[in-house]
């Protein structure tokens, strides 16, 4: 049979299928949807996540610092708004950012060096007892409530 | 409701007498058929049906046309796997009373789908080691006249370990998995293949290279069990990029894996053999 009398279909039963991944969206979130994930796939996802907050509060950062170089009455109008409570509040989300990072970063390292494999869950809560208080703390004294 | 449409596992009547329902979401794909869409079926469900019963039931009932793979029907063969509500599950032992009264029903992820709920497990397989048939837990050796074990295509091994571990003695032991009245052991020969830990994986799903849980399990269980193969040459294959260096320490794979072949903590078994060439450190001592 030549190419031209073919059965319908054929070429387009060729083809590769759709790949599934979990959640909407392109196949690269497919780690981000925590639908059907355990609390090891939630802290990765959230670690990316945070990772990224970082990285875009670091560039930020020193955008901002570049201010400095506009002058004195530049910044200290900067200043004013920054330091306005409802600011603040995005600083107590950075904050809690960088905990969850730096803590699960701890216990991913353990657990991925086959060190505390079998404490791997202890860790994961250890860290939120520990990432929460101080989130707490931070928020108290950043926003004021301390002084 | 005529008899032959009686759901299998028990009478489809509530204690209340009322019919008891579920409303299927399944995956349809077709190749050539105009992409992917979900089609919706009502079932009749009783106390003790399946996942896999009520897609038979559709498929017999419903929509003929409806493809899904599954064999041993009491979760050994690993053919029925896909995701049930964002899950990965053994269809013929998740029960529909352990889910809503909507049950969306999708072919495993991270692996091209062939029709419906049938995916192409070739790229699931072709992770393994092909340096190492005898990696692949069905390639079963078989004893030869000359008293040695082989393997089909001719790979000669020589079994000078039992395939059951004292569990104290074994680095994985904390995992308590398989008892027996006497002593507990961890069986080394648990992985049915069934993908399910590649699909759950989230690292999978971002990168194709990645040889996935179920292939690096097995090959630290070969560590555990060498049979004639070099355990530098597992090492090796083990200790690249897109091997346990790739893995993020999700923890989906042992979450996901209806075997209990914990291959999360076969991955971190393997780096920290790699990293301390231990695996039988004080980690495995406790």
């Amino acid at each position: 049979m030549s190419a031209t009398d073919e059965l319908p279909g054929t070429a387009e039963r060729e083809q590769p299928g759709p790949i599934r991944h979990k959640g909407p969206g392109p196949s690269e979130s497919g780690w981000l949807d925590p639908r059907g994930r355990g609390h090891g796939g939630r802290a990765l996802a959230l670690h990316r996540v945070t990772g990224l907050v970082i990285v875009f509060y670091l560039y930020l950062h020193l955008g901002v610092l570049s201010m400095l170089l506009v002058g004195s009455s530049a910044w200290s109008s900067f200043l004013s708004v920054v330091t306005a409570k409802s600011f603040l509040a995005f600083e107590v989300v950075l904050i809690a950012a960088v905990l969850f990072h730096g803590l699960n970063g701890i216990r991913v390292a353990f657990v991925g060096s086959g060190i505390a494999v079998s404490r791997e869950r202890a860790l994961f809560w250890a860290g939120t007892v520990i990432g929460t208080a101080a989130v707490i703390f931070a928020a108290l004294h950043v926003l004021g409530a301390l002084s | 409701m005529s008899e032959e449409k009686l759901p299998p596992g028990g009478p489809a009547v509530t204690q209340t007498g009322h019919e008891d329902t579920r409303r299927f979401r399944v995956y349809r794909y077709k190749r050539g058929d105009g992409g992917e869409r979900f089609d919706e079926f009502e079932v009749p469900v009783g106390p003790h049906t399946t996942v896999l019963d009520a897609l038979r039931w559709i498929k017999q009932h419903e929509d003929p046309s409806l493809a899904l793979r599954f064999s041993c029907l009491h979760a050994s063969c690993g053919t029925c796997g896909m995701q049930v509500d964002g899950h990965e599950e053994l269809a013929c032992v998740c029960s529909v009373q352990d889910h809503g009264e909507q049950i969306t029903v999708e072919p495993l992820a991270n692996l091209p789908v062939l029709t419906d709920l049938v995916v192409e497990m070739d790229g699931f397989f072709r992770r393994f080691p092909h340096e190492h048939p005898i990696i692949r837990s069905s390639g079963c050796p078989s004893e030869g006249e000359d008293g040695e074990a082989h393997l089909e295509g001719g790979h000669e091994v020589t079994l000078d370990l039992p395939s059951l571990v004292p569990l104290h003695h074994h680095p994985l032991h904390h995992h308590h998995r398989a008892a027996t009245p006497a002593v507990d052991f961890v069986r080394l020969e648990d992985c049915i293949e069934c993908g399910l830990c590649l699909s759950a994986c989230p690292v999978a799903a971002t990168s194709h290279d990645y040889v996935g849980p179920a292939a690096l399990a097995a090959a630290e269980r070969l560590l555990e069990e060498p049979r004639g193969v070099e355990r530098e040459d597992v090492l090796a294959w083990a200790n690249r990029p897109e091997g346990v260096w790739r893995c993020h320490v999700g923890l989906e794979c042992t979450r996901a894996c209806p075997a209990d072949a914990i291959p999360a903590e076969r991955i971190m078994a393997l780096r920290r053999e790699l990293m301390f060439g231990d695996s039988d450190d004080e980690e495995g001592k406790r």
